[in-house]
């Protein structure tokens, strides 16, 4: 297959329907299923050879997930904090220079516009990642600062190494003292003579790491990982494992969970923060922020809708279900739901109506399943639960248990 | 610690000054900063030529007469030197066109022209009072609240009221262009030239736009007291308003300071603190109202990184493109306008001969060029008003239109030309005119821009039409003078109810300070 190389300053990128990865002959060679899907610009992996066993991989040694189509854009400046400050709505100053945190940015209704994490690259320097495009908006915020704001998707090549046994294989690959670095921090190695970021974090709630590097050096990146990982079981991964490993961390995906407000057309189908329980991202004490005055209206009146897990009774996956009350009426939607081999638990994000969601609220799930090719029915029992399905303490712990 | 009290009024032109006036009479502490030497902006009177002396603003349509009184004016030295002029529509035969607000005269007009013009003025009276009715309100906002609610029903009812033929006449022709409703209406060619350059004076928009109906009803939309539509002239020229507000400013307690330019206006915390005069000099205030023009106060004076950046984008988006020029000429005698009286020189002309004309002269602004054969609004202020000038001479002060703010080839370079252009199209029509000139002046939008710090020179702070007007001036959610920043309030002609010397949008953010 040909295909054109993708360039941040291309203004014809139209004229290619999708892009291929910096890593894609090696995913290539991985794609038993030869199986593709579009990612925002590029293509992507569903899944290499099968989703449930790649999803064991993620949390049983370690999966390679190519997060190369992730959006990413940079913001740099004498002005970069101040912009950050207004675009975001937590507290961008206690990201330290060399830190990575999760934020959510909104419009001025305090509508949530999309998620994703910043990276403090350097003194005044930040990445934003995100699954949308946002360099419209981020070009629109930038009236009134001195900061310069480029998209850099097509600059970056990265990989997600994600599983308990990602901390060795980095370590056999020859990255000394990665054992020391703490979660949401970044350090930079040599490799082979470029630079190569290592960011600890990631969309699975499990020990795990992102990979950054120039694209020349993706695929020695990812022959690298492969060679020093054999023995500890590296698998590349697809999104379908990811969202599974995503839901049980109970994180949350735009376009999935909530509707990014740039793409709503109808008042009440969008949510702000609070709604997505992100209250913890919401700093009103730093000075104005896209949303703010729409926020601070919120906190004092009360939300619409209630992100919370649930924990359904039976097997069956409570995908696109309706949730509702005991006495069956109406409580709100599921939006992203699976049996969690992790839990053993039928597990499901779901968006309800205030003032329904309190941990430990008992709820009935309508879940709908084929046995057979027979339809069946069943109003499952469903309860709040407060803490995600898959917390385990190595997430956290540094320097990581060696696997 | 900043007294609750005061207040700092950004800019001392008309709408300030009123704003100002209502504060101090409330018992607020009010000081307003005026960045020019005098006060009243737009509306000063100023000399431009030494001996000759004319305002920016020239005529005063829709001065409302609640404020007029309620601020004494005419106890504080205000006095018309008319409150009726007729318009003459110029012909460069001198086959005139004589418009009074009852009766048209002049050769070539039918009989179906004059009975057409007094039902013209009938409906268009109507409806401009329905718009009128709206300037003395907070606007109401869009939502579910009671008070909202009962405003927006008014209005509804309002319009309702008119009764059910002119109710659907006015939705009908309310949005739309002028050149289709005077070509319903009327026969005669001049006629129709001058009545569509009623609708498109000071606008960014030919008889062929839309909208240009309801600039038309914002015209005649005053609530004077002079009748609909009624053109006025203050001895002393338009200043004179400026001075006799002042006067009434300063008699109920403001403190007014010329010569001090607001550079920057202040943040403490999540509020307006004060304001910063270029210089340095720092002055502290609960409250700042600014009678800029909502893209300098937000974009300019605050900062938009004090705002969030959808607010910020809309008044990046507030449409401001002044597109008209003013020329002061100072004249040696009284120019003879061909068929024009010497009675009739100190009334309103226009030259407008034909409404594809017009719309001619606004074809080249689309392109960044000012007008070939432009069009423009004449008066001679010292015919009724001699104090202008020196004795046994006159001033000529015109609109010109159109002439962009962004001309391509620059203003600088521009000027010139125009100007030549200009004193060749007065020419035709009045031909000892260079003869007569002694001196001239051609103030360009970006003139205006940079003399009166109005973004886009736009004497109105922003094109009036119906996407900018009520609820949506300048923009929404910030269409009741507060803006996001606590203690922050717009009062100038970038507010509802708009430009032209009305003094409205000065009352009306008053009234939001103190309801705050």
């Amino acid at each position: 297959m040909a295909f054109n190389r993708p360039d941040s300053n291309r203004r014809d990128h139209f004229t290619d329907a999708v892009f291929p990865s910096p890593f894609h002959a090696r995913q290539n060679a991985h794609n038993q299923m030869r199986v593709w899907s579009r990612w925002s610009d590029y293509l992507s992996v569903p899944a290499y050879w099968c989703a449930e066993m790649e999803y064991f991989a993620g949390r049983n040694t370690c999966g390679v997930f190519d997060l190369t189509p992730m959006v990413k854009h940079r913001i740099s400046g004498p002005d970069a904090l101040p912009y950050m400050q207004r675009l975001m709505t937590r507290d961008v100053s206690k990201i330290k220079p060399g830190r990575v945190g999760y934020s959510v940015w909104c419009d001025d209704n305090g509508q949530v516009i999309d998620d994703g994490t910043i990276f403090h690259l350097e003194e005044g320097v930040y990445r934003i990642c995100s699954q949308e495009h946002q360099i419209d908006w981020f070009l629109t915020n930038r009236l009134g600062f001195d900061v310069t704001v480029t998209e850099e998707t097509h600059d970056v090549a990265s990989l997600a190494l994600q599983g308990p046994t990602s901390c060795a294989v980095l370590k056999d690959m020859g990255l000394g003292g990665i054992e020391q670095l703490t979660p949401f921090g970044m350090a930079w190695f040599d490799f082979e003579g470029t630079r190569l970021m290592v960011s600890r974090n990631g969309y699975t709630g499990d020990l795990g790491y992102e990979l950054w590097i120039d694209p020349e050096h993706a695929e020695a990146l990812w022959d690298r990982l492969f060679d020093a990982g054999e023995v500890r079981g590296i698998r590349a991964m697809g999104s379908d494992a990811l969202d599974m490993l995503r839901i049980e961390a109970g994180f949350i995906l735009a376009g999935q969970d909530f509707l990014p407000a740039m793409e709503a057309v109808r008042a009440g189908h969008t949510r702000s923060p609070f709604e997505l329980g992100l209250a913890w991202l919401v700093h009103f004490d730093k000075g104005v922020f896209n949303g703010r005055a729409a926020l601070l209206e919120e906190k004092e009146k009360g939300s619409r809708y209630r992100l919370v897990k649930l924990d359904i009774d039976g097997n069956k996956p409570a995908r696109d279900s309706f949730v509702f009350t005991k006495d069956e009426k109406y409580a709100g939607t599921v939006t992203s739901a699976m049996w969690s081999p992790s839990a053993k638990a039928s597990i499901a994000l779901a968006s309800l109506e205030m003032p329904h969601g309190e941990p430990g609220e008992e709820l009935l799930v309508e879940i709908y399943y084929r046995r057979e090719l027979k339809w069946n029915r069943v109003m499952a029992p469903a309860r709040v639960v407060k803490d995600v399905f898959w917390d385990p303490p190595r997430r956290r712990q540094t320097p990581p248990a060696d696997f | 610690m900043i007294s609750d009290n005061s207040v700092i009024v950004v800019g001392g032109g008309h709408n300030g000054l009123v704003c100002a006036a209502y504060l101090a009479k409330a018992g607020r502490k009010v000081t307003v900063l005026e960045a020019g030497e005098q006060v009243g902006g737009l509306a000063a009177t100023r000399e431009f030529a030494p001996g000759f002396r004319a305002s920016c603003a020239h005529l005063l349509y829709l001065l409302d007469a609640e404020i007029s009184r309620e601020l004494g004016l005419q106890s504080h030295g205000l006095e018309m030197a008319s409150d009726g002029l007729r318009t003459i529509a110029l012909a460069e035969d001198g086959q005139n066109l004589v418009i009074g607000s009852d009766n048209l005269d002049g050769a070539g007009l039918g009989d179906e022209d004059r009975a057409a013009w007094r039902e013209y003025r009938r409906f268009m009276s109507k409806f401009a009072a329905v718009i009128g009715g709206l300037h003395n309100q907070v606007p109401p906002r869009i939502r579910q609240e009671r008070g909202d609610l009962v405003a927006l029903g008014k209005l509804a009812l309002k319009i309702r009221m008119l009764g059910r033929d002119d109710m659907r006449e006015f939705l009908r022709i309310a949005g739309i262009n002028i050149y289709d409703v005077l070509q319903e209406n009327f026969e005669n060619p001049l006629l129709k030239g001058a009545l569509s350059l009623d609708a498109v004076l000071g606008a960014n928009s030919g008889p062929r736009s839309n909208n240009s109906v309801f600039t038309a009803l914002h015209r005649m939309s005053g609530t004077g007291g002079h009748g609909t539509g009624a053109v006025a002239l203050p001895i002393g020229g338009l200043g004179s308003v400026a001075e006799a507000l002042a006067a009434a400013a300063r008699q109920a307690g403001a403190e007014i300071r010329t010569g001090a330019a607001v550079e920057r206006i202040l943040t403490d915390g999540d509020r307006v603190g004060g304001v910063r005069l270029a210089g340095g000099e720092e002055l502290a205030a609960a409250t700042v109202v600014s009678n800029a023009d909502p893209k300098t106060t937000i974009l300019d004076l605050l900062g938009a990184r004090h705002v969030e950046a959808g607010f910020a984008q809309r008044i990046v988006n507030f449409r401001a493109r002044g597109n008209a020029a003013k020329l002061h000429l100072a004249l040696d005698g009284l120019p003879e306008f061909r068929g024009v009286s010497a009675e009739q020189a100190g009334d309103r002309m226009v030259i407008a001969p034909t409404m594809e004309y017009v719309e001619r002269a606004f074809n080249h602004s689309k392109y960044g060029e000012y007008s070939a054969q432009p069009v423009a609004e004449i008066i001679i202020p010292t015919v009724r008003d001699p104090g202008l000038a020196p004795a046994g001479k006159h001033v000529l002060s015109a609109v010109v239109q159109y002439a962009p703010r962004n001309l391509k080839q620059g203003w600088p370079e521009g000027k010139t030309a125009f100007t030549e252009v200009v004193m060749g199209l007065l020419a035709r029509y009045a031909p000892a005119i260079r003869e007569q000139t002694l001196a001239a002046e051609l103030l360009t939008p970006e003139d205006i821009e940079r003399e009166f710090r109005s973004a886009g020179g736009h004497w109105h702070h922003g094109e009036l039409s119906l996407d900018q007007f009520l609820m949506l001036r300048p923009v929404p959610k910030a269409a009741q003078y507060r803006m996001p920043v606590e203690g922050l309030f717009l009062c100038g002609a970038g507010t509802h109810p708009g430009g032209g010397v009305m003094g409205s949008a000065g009352r009306n953010a008053a009234r939001a300070v103190l309801a705050n």
